[in-house]
């Protein structure tokens, strides 16, 4: 199958986006690329950016590979995508006020509603409660990936606790210091204003009963978590407490963390935890990690949780294939981005198109997960696919089916060389009480191992910098991006200045 | 600020400290083990280091012989010792980890860096009779000490953490000092040695060179080394940076701190300025009649209850 290249088109030609990256790879030798990638490591592990791999006590802490060449996305581009993110979100959270209220959805008949009530993440606890501000994903992740110039699809949903963003963020400080000469070439959209934009967006959510400066903190599970680094990164860089479960404690219906000074009310919690371990008495009784009486408090409406109880509904498999169908209802808008075209093999039409095609489908469990119960068709032998016939026939409403995508490649650097490499997209949207913000950029994951098309950083996935550029410099002239580049000559009078005053104070003394 | 925060960062600045205190006991040791005298027979001088430390049960479980290849490798590299060198770093990154908002970058640098260093000693096979292998880990931990020390010093914030950390700092190194200071009353001098002979005074210098405070003497006292004034330099001198006392006037300060910053003084506070108190009114003309080892021995017992008046008071709400 031909994959579109983002750099590389079929003839050899460089696509305007990547004009400068392609001239800095050819400028820049085979040594000085390895240097700039053992560079990266150095900073990296200096920093401590780790994540932990279960299981495997000599790798606990193991990095995620960094790849030094920065995937390229036009402002014009992005535009299109924000637009569509934004919009699917506000969907998503609509849905899930509905779902958790009113249930009109169901009543009009656009969603079978024992998708909603025989769902493992479906909430009951949460029905006929409405959270502060009617908001309940926060914080989204979409993933989303590439199949040609023009088409983007959202490959999944993340509206539990997606996690990345300190690696969106780490990857761009790496990225200036590896190439500053690349950077200042381009204008990129700054992504470091993340943090900003989360802390505005949880203390809009505050309960209304919380006062104006509303006191946030940060729950994880614990420094044994795989994403404990990006925990502590986040509250670090929100300026709020990183709590565990045993620093909180719920007395008649308020949170409290334990400080040095005695208790202290706390009004938002950006919860890293899967619901099931929030709440031992609410949820799994077994759970050393949560917080006894939290949901109680969070349904007397003392604490906001981001995001809030009951979310896996909107980002589970069976539910995605109606985001479309969700957007239509509630905004009354066609989709801007789409959806990977899904066949539900509850319906007769797409079982019948389903059970013709299987050599070229993948079929997945609607409940599965991680490759559980899936069928990829071209690489399955005639004995699978006769297996999959019999189950479709038999229990057709477990399973949906997709096409085997193209994922689009991106130039990655190696000791062998440069070569391209499957990637997908996660920007991150955070939805406020008074709006939804999207910061220009997001997660790029890279399949490192050749004709891999699995991004995850368990199995050989790697990241990437991702930047957002501005079409305009594409066309400029050398002299007017000189003019542009007014970050170089600012640093160097910075440092004149600095030199001299130096001198001075010292011959006085 | 969380409790679990204050703690972490106590227990932290404990035990980078002890990790200096460690290397330099067993220096000193080492120093004490070379001086020649006239018979091979009543050497203590490594069984000393493990009372010292604290460590001579943990060390009885596991080795019969306290020679120094045993004693050097429990105290330095043993994963069996909780109070290792090799532990204590751990357990410092293991604490950082848990509580890196609250440190600065450098901190966490200097930290993460030494973590990282660490896999690079192995201290199990071959290389651990290599008294130079011994010597480079042994620098290092000083390093270490020094570098986690400076930086926190250099960029942390005036606030409560800060004190936190400095608090658990200063009753380490009054714990420390009062044990590097009684190592010298386990040491037995041989029948055949007199007090204030050579071997004595041999003793005593080492001890001094051990925590850096050879030419801190000379500078004080301008006359050889006498067993009571080694003992007022570790003990009552206010310029000494790591006497007992200059230890209790940097407690009683940092708690001060915490106590007005909270608009509460409590239990920890005072007792701290109890034993202040206590070391201002000494003599050390009266700490040697009535017995150093004695005066010592109390003294750890009081600075271990302020370590735990605090976690009573601020480190386990």
């Amino acid at each position: 199958m031909p994959y579109f290249d983002e750099m590389t088109l079929p003839d050899g030609s460089i696509r305007d986006v990547y004009q400068r990256v392609a001239q800095w790879l050819s400028d820049s030798p085979a040594e000085l690329l390895e240097s700039r990638r053992s560079q990266a490591e150095l900073l990296f592990r200096r920093i401590g950016i780790t994540f932990a791999v279960y299981g495997d006590k000599d790798a606990a802490e193991r990095l995620i590979p960094f790849d030094i060449i920065p995937r390229m996305i036009s402002r014009a581009e992005w535009t299109k995508l924000e637009a569509g993110l934004i919009q699917r979100v506000k969907a998503l959270n609509m849905f899930l006020a509905d779902i958790y209220g009113d249930r009109e959805i169901l009543a009009a008949g656009k969603i079978p509603a024992d998708l909603v009530y025989s769902n493992a993440y479906f909430r009951p606890e949460m029905s006929g409660r409405r959270v502060p501000h009617d908001i309940y994903i926060h914080i989204a992740g979409i993933d989303i990936v590439r199949v040609d110039g023009d088409k983007f699809y959202v490959l999944e949903d993340n509206a539990r606790t997606p996690s990345g963003v300190s690696y969106m963020l780490e990857n761009r400080e790496v990225m200036i210091r590896l190439a500053p000469d690349l950077f200042a070439d381009h204008r990129v959209a700054p992504v470091e204003n993340y943090p900003d934009a989360l802390l505005a967006t949880l203390r809009s959510v505050a309960p209304r009963s919380a006062n104006s400066e509303p006191t946030i903190a940060l729950l994880t599970p614990g420094q044994f978590n795989s994403a404990y680094y990006e925990h502590s990164f986040l509250a670090d860089k929100l300026g709020v407490e990183l709590v565990e479960g045993r620093d909180l404690l719920v007395r008649d219906d308020i949170v409290y963390m334990r400080t040095t000074e005695g208790p202290r009310r706390v009004d938002v919690i950006y919860r890293r935890i899967d619901d099931d371990f929030l709440d031992p008495l609410a949820f799994r009784p077994d759970s050393v990690l949560g917080v006894p009486g939290l949901v109680s408090a969070y349904l007397a409406g003392n604490i906001t949780l981001a995001n809030a109880v009951g979310t896996g509904i909107a980002d589970d498999k069976a539910i995605y294939t109606y985001v479309p169908d969700i957007i239509e209802f509630y905004l009354g808008e066609k989709p801007l981005l789409q959806n990977v075209p899904t066949w539900r093999c509850r319906e007769a039409d797409s079982l019948a198109y389903v059970q013709e095609h299987l050599n070229e489908l993948v079929v997945k469990e609607v409940n599965g997960s991680g490759g559980y119960g899936m069928l990829v068709g071209p690489h399955a032998t005639s004995e699978q696919i006769l297996l999959f016939r019999k189950k479709l026939t038999a229990d057709p409403e477990n399973f949906i089916a997709q096409p085997t995508l193209p994922l689009s490649t991106c130039p990655a650097s190696f000791s062998h060389g440069v070569a391209p490499r499957h990637v997908d997209l996660r920007p991150f949207i955070l939805s406020g009480s008074q709006e939804i913000r999207v910061v220009p950029g997001g997660l790029t994951r890279v399949a490192l191992k050749e004709g891999s098309l699995v991004v995850n950083s368990s199995q050989g996935g790697g990241t990437k910098d991702t930047w957002i550029v501005e079409d305009n410099l594409i066309e400029m002239s050398p002299d007017q991006r000189q003019s542009q580049c007014f970050g170089a000559r600012q640093s160097q009078s910075q440092s004149l200045g600095f030199g001299a005053g130096q001198s001075q104070s010292q011959t006085q003394g | 600020m969380l409790a679990r925060t204050a703690d972490n960062l106590y227990w932290l600045s404990r035990y980078m400290e002890r990790a200096d205190f460690l290397a330099r006991i067993i220096e000193a040791t080492q120093r004490l083990a070379s001086v020649p005298r006239a018979s091979g027979k009543d050497e203590t001088e490594w069984e000393s280091a493990l009372i010292a430390s604290g460590a001579e049960e943990t060390f009885h479980a596991n080795y019969e012989v306290a020679d120094e290849p045993n004693v050097v490798r429990f105290l330095a590299f043993s994963e069996d010792n909780p109070s290792s060198i090799r532990n204590c770093i751990e357990y410092a990154r293991t604490n950082a980890r848990a509580v890196r908002t609250a440190l600065t970058a450098e901190m966490w640098d200097a930290i993460n860096s030494a973590w990282l260093d660490l896999q690079n000693f192995n201290g199990q096979g071959e290389a651990m009779h290599d008294r130079e292998e011994t010597s480079r880990f042994l620098e290092f931990a000083k390093a270490t000490s020094l570098v986690f020390d400076g930086s926190a010093y250099r960029t942390m914030l005036r606030n409560d953490a800060y004190w936190f950390s400095r608090v658990g700092l200063y009753i380490e190194r009054a714990d420390n000092t009062a044990r590097i200071l009684d190592v010298k009353y386990h040491v037995l001098l041989p029948e055949t040695e007199s007090i204030g002979g050579s071997l004595d005074y041999y003793q005593w210098t080492a001890l001094l060179r051990s925590v850096s405070a050879l030419t801190a003497y000379r500078w004080i006292y301008r006359e050889s080394v006498q067993p009571w004034l080694v003992a007022d330099l570790l003990i009552l001198k206010q310029e000494m940076p790591r006497s007992l006392l200059a230890c209790y006037d940097a407690l009683v300060r940092f708690l001060d701190e915490i106590g007005q910053a909270y608009g509460q003084q409590g239990p920890g506070q005072r007792h701290a300025r109890t034993v202040m108190r206590r070391l201002e009114q000494a003599s050390i003309k009266d700490i040697f009649q009535s017995g150093l080892h004695e005066f010592l021995t109390d003294f750890v017992e009081d600075n271990s209850r302020l370590g735990d008046l605090l976690t009573q008071q601020y480190l386990l709400n």
